[in-house]
């Protein structure tokens, strides 16, 4: 902001601005309580099949499915959004696999099927409400609220209210094998976040996203074609929580229709905050996200490593949304900038106000 | 109009935003029975020093004294409680309640039972009545009046809140001749009663009309407060502009125009329309000429420019481009016709506030190119590069979040953005509206230095002048509908222009009255 | 003068009269639509399956929902602001599992009840504070607040906490004959439905009848204006979200109090429940127009829906959440024809 600032201040602004640099913080904060606990907590030995093991890999494998729906629900954040029906794309996506699968052989090609058929059908769902949203013009919320809970009512319709399992080794390979010693389900949602931000950096995806998410009018007035992108990206999120439903079923083969992706919308949305991008909309940060989901897995693991009753992470989770909600807030930045400006002898920089 | 003390005193005001400083001690002195107008043109600091007086906006210097007393009012319910209403230029009211509610709201009849509806629907017709507008029913839903006769009833719901001053912003833009004779009796009534009544307005027999005084501000500055009788028109005039009376005869006229090659129009509009906006319009626009829309405030510019755009779909009408059937239903489809549109409403339609200067000013490229086809970063550094220089726009920081520039450089990366679509028909809508002197200026330059170029601009203001002295062909509007279209160059004055906003349906014994007056003096 | 006069009602003849009268009425035109509905779903029922309309049926229909019948009032006052509040259900769940525990732990039953009223109008201050002081937005704030109930119940148990059989709180759901009809076709109420009668006329009131209740309708027409005219918006719409969030501890009282019964996830979805029995009701989701008597209708079509999927038979109980967003997708974009058609 100003110029003239040197030396240690611009380094601390620097961080400051990179918010998820403190999700990195938290993250370190949490596997060091977790050493204290055990001193070996850290430790990754090398298994029977020449996999790696330890407490680190199983918080990459649950953060994967996490992670997609983080990307994806950071896309439809940027664009003054949200996207509440993910756990819910997730149930019915793992519905969708274990009913196909029941009835299938156990080989490759339907495990690839299954697969398929759940980027179809999450898909579906995404055009749903991306067509609320962009052709109808229903406010985000709304749209995917009923298609969160009609969503779970979908899942358990599709499996007629059982939770179902089936035995296909290609999918549960998916969730529990490993490649070069990682587990596949955190390279794969490694693989899909890169490919995403790829995708929205090197083209111009991310500024028109960002340009709608700011300033819906003015991007309409430059030509933005708001309402394909908004499909779009309302199409990428729901697909990106099929992938996440198939991981988190794939592990256990077995779909609980009403634990399945319950409450993850919330984990999507803190990761997406603890990352930098602020639910109003605009500038959005796909590596933040990452982060961010890669906290809530270390947390959750943490939280049952300590032996703390995990019921009590949702409410936490809900506490540090509202507190990250106020940071956002003009009301409380305007407060930091006043403290800050008291320090300095410039006044902070006043918006243009006059029309 | 009794000496009695100031109701209101305001004194060495001055408030500052960046890159302007809208009021640089200005000074403000209302007294009880008396109509006072404030003068000035369009960006002298009026409206900045009315929301000043009501504390919407936040004091940098100086000291406001309500009946004597020093007193920092904290906004509209505040300024109620003291005394103060505001009527604005735009109806401020509930459109989805009804009429007497609108007139009443807060100061419902309430009795054992919660609000007497029949008693406060009695009091609100007693309200209507005493501003002539008895025959209004209190229980029709607001929507259904038209906006005239809603500005109407704003004023009244004032009447019910007993003010002691009451704040007249623009008032008038709306309203006909015997709507204006109407709100001038009623006016004069409230005077009478002892009211202080602040009043904004751009015609200036209305001003003689109704004005016991009157204070003039120019760029933000205090230029004198005068007793109406004492000052005359012209001398009004000259303290507004600051130029003397002389220099005023040559103001507006346009010294030379382009010739425009009789080539056929480049873009050529028969009948278009759409309903409540603009009624049936015909326009050409060529190659190489300014071509300006006079007329008053919602006499349908904006609403026209935006057809042209495709930013709102027209309801009628057949648009050719180059001899060939074109239809451009929205801005996507416009630019890639080589047609580009600055909005009025910088802030909210024009820049994205929080992106950078460079992605403000290649977003319009990059819509046109689809997300699919990024502009690679040397393109876009030769943009940033070319219309930054070109425009000359301050600070020369590419990567600075547009936000923080003054309105000036805004404008100018707006009209930057458009030029680098590299159009062929440039629509500016109050390109210069609201920024500093400087750089209205140098955007005024620039538009003739584009039509020079072969550019086709319309060009859109609500200073007369000003369209007058840019445009080579100007369409006048009036209610909605286009009413003349006059080839510029010497004939052509601003005072012409109004002439014929004025003389357009003479025979109706509705015309606009005040207007006409106007153009005689 | 005589010109003003022909502006606003020009030549009232014939069918453009019809046209401007029928308009006048135009944002009563849905709640009108949720009554005809509503009769006819029964009289469906009624040829379909039979004993709809028989006492018993009609009291059960008012006993079951009275807690939704609460809730949607709650939410009316919200969503006739522009706002929304997607916290109701979690706050319910929060609010009986932890006035239930502490009854059993041996709480005055009176004062746990007063203290579950109170939790909800808490989880409404904080909702309200986050959307009127910080500029959340109202569905981010609401969210968290959602997410927030539901972890806290989530903390207190995660498995049914029953009420003691000798609980004073189960007498609110004592059901009381009040016409003794053939067999067991009766008239029968609860203090429950007695409770929310209540809500609902004094909501009518509030609405209706107090200069706060116009200001929500203005602030749903304009927040703008609202503020401009002088009005209290702020307080407004602090007031409602504290309306909300005491109602839904409220419908949470008389919820525990039929069930007998409390857990963790009780009120799943709803919040979709009632923000569709408010739109059903002709409320409109943009705000500043609707009726809470609507609402009530909506609540009680949505009852009825319910019963009419039971009495079926043929439809699985878990597609009820698919018909009910379906139903508010349908009647949300029929305002918006209805709103297209009235710009014109």
């Amino acid at each position: 902001m100003s110029a003239n600032a040197h030396g240690p201040s611009e380094a601390l602004k620097g961080l400051v601005r990179r918010q998820y640099f403190w999700g990195i913080v938290a993250i370190a904060l949490l596997l060091l309580v977790n050493l204290i606990k055990d001193p070996g907590y850290l430790a990754v030995s090398i298994g029977s099949s020449g996999n790696l093991v330890g407490n680190v890999i199983d918080i990459l494998r649950a953060a994967a499915p996490i992670i997609l729906i983080a990307v994806g629900m950071c896309l439809v954040v940027a664009t003054g959004g949200i996207d509440l029906s993910v756990g819910s794309v997730m149930v019915v996506a793992g519905a969708v696999s274990m009913e196909f699968l029941k009835g299938a052989p156990d080989t490759v090609g339907s495990g690839l099927a299954a697969i398929g058929l759940v980027v179809v059908v999450s898909a579906a769902l995404g055009a749903v409400n991306g067509a609320l949203v962009s052709v109808v013009g229903l406010q985000p919320f709304i749209s995917t609220l009923v298609i969160m809970l009609a969503g779970r009512g979908l899942a358990k319709v599709i499996t007629g209210g059982q939770n179902t399992s089936a035995t296909n080794e290609t999918f549960r390979w998916i969730a529990n094998g490993y490649v070069l010693g990682l587990p596949v389900v955190f390279l794969l949602a490694l693989l899909l976040a890169v490919a995403m931000g790829l995708l929205v950096r090197r083209s111009a995806l991310g500024l028109m996203l960002e340009a709608i998410g700011m300033d819906a009018k003015a991007a309409r007035l430059a030509g933005v074609n708001r309402r394909a992108l908004l499909f779009t990206v309302y199409i990428l999120g729901g697909v990106l929580a099929g992938f996440a439903g198939v991981f988190a079923t794939a592990s256990v083969m077995t779909v609980d229709v009403s634990r399945t992706g319950y409450q993850l919308e919330l984990d999507a949305i803190l990761a997406v905050v603890i990352g930098g991008t602020s639910l109003a909309g605009g500038k959005f940060n796909i590596t933040g996200a990452v982060v961010g989901a890669i906290l809530i897995a270390t947390l959750d693991k943490t939280v049952v490593f300590l032996g703390v009753s995990s019921s009590a992470t949702p409410a936490f989770k809900a506490v540090v949304i509202v507190v990250l909600c106020l940071l956002q807030s003009e009301r409380v930045r305007r407060m930091f900038r006043q403290r800050r400006a008291a320090g300095a002898a410039r006044p902070a920089e006043r918006e243009v106000v006059a029309a | 109009m009794p000496e009695s003390l100031p109701i209101v005193e305001m004194a060495g005001i001055s408030i500052s935003f960046p890159g302007v400083k809208a009021l640089d001690a200005v000074g403000l002195r209302l007294f009880p029975g008396e109509v006072h107008t404030l003068m000035g043109e369009n960006g002298a600091g009026k409206s900045t020093l009315i929301k000043a007086l009501t504390g919407v906006y936040k004091i940098d210097e100086g000291e406001i004294r309500i009946a004597g007393e020093p007193r920092r009012l904290s906004g509209t319910a505040d300024a109620q409680s003291a005394g103060i209403s505001t009527v604005y230029q735009e109806v401020n009211l509930c459109a989805n309640l009804t009429i007497g509610e609108n007139v009443m709201l807060g100061h419902e009849v309430r009795g054992a039972a919660g609000i007497n509806w029949r008693a406060t629907h009695r009091a609100a017709g007693a309200t209507l009545e005493k501003l002539g507008l008895g025959h209004l029913n209190p229980k029709q839903p607001l929507a259904t009046l038209p906006l005239a006769v809603q500005q109407l009833v704003a004023i009244s719901r004032s009447m019910v809140a007993k003010c002691k001053v009451l704040i007249l912003d623009e008032p008038t833009s709306s309203l006909d001749a015997n709507e204006v004779e109407q709100l001038f009796t009623v006016m004069r009534g409230l005077r009478d009663q002892g009211v202080a009544i602040l009043f904004v307005s751009h015609f200036l027999d209305q001003v003689y009309a109704i004005s016991d005084r009157l204070t003039v501000l120019r760029n933000g500055r205090f230029e004198g407060e005068y007793r109406t009788h004492e000052l005359d028109r012209a001398q009004l005039i000259s303290k507004m502009i600051g130029k003397d009376i002389a220099a005023l005869k040559s103001l507006g006229a346009k010294a030379s125009r382009r010739a425009r090659p009789d080539a056929e129009p480049l873009y050529s509009a028969k009948g278009i329309s759409r309903k409540g906006a603009i009624d049936e319009v015909d326009i050409d626009l060529h190659r190489g000429e300014v071509v300006g829309l006079a007329g008053l405030l919602g006499s349908g510019r904006t609403e026209l420019a935006r057809l042209i755009y495709g930013a709102d779909r027209p309801d009628t009408g057949e648009v050719t481009m180059n001899g060939e059937k074109a239809e451009i239903s929205t801005p996507a489809k416009a630019l890639a016709r080589r047609i580009a549109f600055s909005s009025e409403n910088r802030r909210d339609e024009g820049i994205v506030r929080d992106l950078s200067v460079r992605e403000n000013l290649v977003l319009a490229v990059q819509a046109r190119r689809g997300w699919a086809r990024p502009l690679p970063r040397r393109e876009q550094d030769a943009i940033v590069e070319k219309y930054m220089s070109a425009l000359g726009v301050r600070p020369a920081d590419p990567e600075r979040p547009v936000r923080l520039l003054s309105g000036g450089n805004q404008q100018k990366v707006l009209l930057g953005r458009w030029l680098a679509t590299e159009p062929d028909i440039l629509i500016l809508d109050e390109p210069t509206r609201g920024i500093d002197v400087g750089a209205k200026a140098e955007i005024q330059e620039y538009v003739s230095v584009l039509a020079d170029e072969g550019l086709s601009v319309l060009f859109i203001s609500s200073e007369i002048e000003e369209v007058v002295r840019q445009s080579d062909r100007i369409i006048v509007l009036k209610d909605h509908r286009k009413i003349a279209e006059l080839e510029g160059g010497q004939g052509v004055s601003a005072e012409s222009i109004v002439t014929v906003i004025a003389e357009d349906g003479l025979g109706d014994p509705s015309a606009d009255a005040a207007v006409r007056e106007e153009v005689t003096t | 003068m005589s010109a003003l006069t022909t502006h606003p009602t020009a030549e009232p003849t014939g069918v453009r009269a019809l046209a401007k009268r029928l308009s006048l009425h135009l944002d009563t035109l849905p709640t009108a639509a949720a009554v005809v509905i509503f009769i006819g779903m029964i009289v469906y029922g009624e040829a379909a399956y039979g004993r709809i309309v028989q006492f018993n049926t009609l009291s059960n229909l008012l006993i079951n929902n009275a807690h939704l019948v609460i809730l949607t009032v709650g939410l009316t006052f919200v969503i006739l602001t522009g706002g929304i509040d997607l916290s109701v259900g979690a706050v319910i769940a929060f609010s009986s599992v932890a006035g239930v525990m502490l009854m059993n732990a041996g709480w005055n039953p009176w004062l746990a009840m007063l203290l579950m009223v109170l939790i909800g109008t808490a989880f409404g201050a904080a909702s309200g504070v986050l959307v009127q002081y910080f500029h959340v937005q109202p569905f981010i704030a609401t969210l968290a607040m959602m997410f927030l109930g539901r972890g806290l119940a989530s903390i207190l148990s995660t498995v049914p906490e029953r009420l003691a059989d000798d609980s004073p709180l189960r007498s609110l759901g004592t059901q009381i004959e009040i016409y003794d009809g053939p067999k067991v076709d009766d008239i029968v109420i609860t203090p429950g439905v007695i409770i929310a009668a209540i809500v609902v006329a004094a909501a009518f009131f509030v609405l209706h009848r107090t200069r706060t209740g116009r200001t929500v309708y203005a602030i749903g027409g304009s927040e703008q204006s609202a503020a401009l005219m002088g009005l209290p918006v702020a307080a407004t719409k602090m007031w409602v979200y504290i309306i909300s969030g005491t109602l839904s501890g409220l419908a949470a009282v008389v919820y525990t109090a039929r069930l007998g019964s409390a857990q963790n996830i009780t009120g799943i979805g709803w919040e979709l429940d009632a923000i569709a029995a408010t739109v059903i009701g002709g409320t409109l989701l943009t705000g500043g127009a609707g009726f809470v008597l609507g609402s009530v209708v909506g609540a009680l079509v949505l009852g009825l829906m319910n019963v009419l999927i039971t009495r079926d038979g043929g439809i699985p109980p878990e597609a009820t959440t698919i018909i009910t967003g379906g139903i508010l997708l349908v009647f949300v974009l029929l305002q918006r024809a209805v709103l297209a058609r009235r710009r014109e």
